[in-house]
């Protein structure tokens, strides 16, 4: 483990991709706690199934990499509550990148936690931080509640939405439309782009939320320039506004409630009390602090 | 500790079909796995670069195109080259048995002709997990 950390730390790829497996498997070494932080940028792609958000994702790889960035990716789809299993296919769309030894990209089922992301996650992004990425890009699941909990792994949250899906009635509807620091019309290429675009104009302005709009073909890579600098423009603001360092604390005690929760979880199937509901409190709290 | 099996499924060579190595990763899926699944025309460079970034247990190739000594071989040497020769190998499509032998010779732990029933491949897979025990 320590051997491994060394060399990831002067940029060996296999190492880096062998902790992450290390974090996946033992949540319970708080290692990558020590890891000093480089500065990475975490830029979180949501929206529902399909829309576009794999294709967007390798377009705006290729741009970065236009700039000489390093870019990590994390990219998860959904694991099976019955089986644990996963079919992890977001790769699909990022074949352009898989020679380019500045291009890391990694696979991860959404796990068992009710938040849908992996809980690992927030390791995992430490864990690439310290490896020096200037751009870590997650992309989430494209369903139901789990995009929530993007905003705790974040920095800035791309809501990728596309023509003719009426998506943006659910979205209202889950709250998911606040999640979004800019939101990308993709697929524009397809008929309805525009009207589509007026109509989330007319329903963001019900509740007076100003946030970019941009357009975009993942597939040809059109308007994916504007959006970076969108992105970049918004990380600037977040920067001197103060906003970047909030975001900061959230991940911090959301990642700290996702390890007590498993604890409590873990202390629970231990405990055979189901008569006296304060007893079994009681005796949670006391393995917790007893740190079992 | 590591209970989790991490399966890469890729489909190196030119002819357009990816039905069977579809099924074949939603039957691992359904078993529990984590498919990592790439689609088509892999370069065995791909496949290779994909298996460290994904730190993959296993590997899986679909190939129908004929071409499966070639790519074999190449592919074998490529994860030689970088160090990860250790993760086993398995290869499924239109094989006729002496290409199979020569095949499993050269390093590819399994052949899985047409028509084998997903539940043996499913375990053998597992067994193939097991014996490098990760
Ligand atoms: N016409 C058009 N098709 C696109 C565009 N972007 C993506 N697609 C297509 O839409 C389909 C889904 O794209 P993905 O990038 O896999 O979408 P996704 O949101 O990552 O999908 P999930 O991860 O399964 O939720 C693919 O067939 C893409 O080729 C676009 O801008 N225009
Ligand atoms: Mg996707």
């Amino acid at each position: 483990m320590k051997d491994l950390l060394e060399k990831m730390k002067n940029g060996d790829i296999k190492s880096l991709a062998k902790l992450i497996s290390y974090l996946e498997n033992n949540p319970e070494d708080r290692f990558v706690d020590e890891l000093p932080s480089k500065g990475a940028k975490v830029i979180g792609f949501t929206g529902s199934p399909g829309a576009g958000k794999s294709s967007l994702v390798n377009a705006v790889i290729s741009e970065l990499r236009k700039e000489g960035f390093k870019v990590g990716v994390i990219a998860i789809d959904p694991t099976s509550p019955f089986t644990g299993g996963a079919f992890l296919g977001d790769r699909i769309r990022m074949k352009s990148h898989f020679l380019d030894d500045s291009v890391f990209i990694r696979s991860m089922g959404s796990g068992s936690s009710l938040g849908g992301l992996n809980e690992s996650i927030f390791d995992v992004i430490k864990l690439m931080d310290a490896f020096g990425f200037d751009y870590i890009l997650i992309e989430t699941v494209g369903a139901g509640q789990s995009e929530v909990d993007i905003v705790y792994v974040s920095d800035i949250v791309v809501l990728v939405l596309s023509p003719g899906t009426g998506d943006e009635i659910q979205f209202l509807k889950s709250g998911i439309m606040e999640i979004g620091d800019i939101y990308v019309i993709n697929k524009s290429d397809l008929e309805g782009a525009d009207y589509y675009k007026s109509r989330l104009e007319s329903i963001l302005s019900l509740s007076d939320i100003r946030k970019p709009i941009i357009k975009t073909v993942a597939t040809t890579g059109k308007g994916v320039k504007e959006l970076v600098f969108e992105i970049k423009q918004l990380l600037d603001k977040f920067q001197k506004n103060g906003e970047i360092k909030k975001r900061l604390e959230r991940r911090i005690k959301k990642h700290a409630e996702s390890i007590l929760v498993r604890k409590i979880q873990k202390s629970m199937e231990e405990i055979n009390e189901t008569e006296n509901l304060s007893k079994l409190i009681n005796m949670v709290i006391d393995n917790i602090c007893k740190n079992k | 500790m590591k209970d989790r099996i991490r399966v890469l499924i890729a489909k190196p060579g030119l002819d357009g079909h990816d039905r069977g190595a579809k099924v074949v990763a939603k039957a691992l899926r359904d078993a529990g796995m984590e498919v990592i699944y790439t689609g088509l025309r892999q370069t065995p460079e791909q496949i290779v670069k994909t298996a460290i970034q994904e730190d993959v247990d296993l590997i899986g190739l679909s190939i129908l195109s004929g071409a499966h000594m070639n790519i074999c071989s190449k592919l074998l040497k490529l994860m030689k080259e970088n160090g990860i020769e250790n993760i086993p190998v398995f290869v499924g499509g239109i094989i006729p048995p002496d290409d199979a032998e020569e095949l499993k010779k050269m390093g590819i732990k399994e052949v899985f002709g047409p028509g084998t029933p997903l539940s043996v491949i499913v375990e053998k897979i597992k067994q193939l997990f097991s014996e490098v025990g990760s």
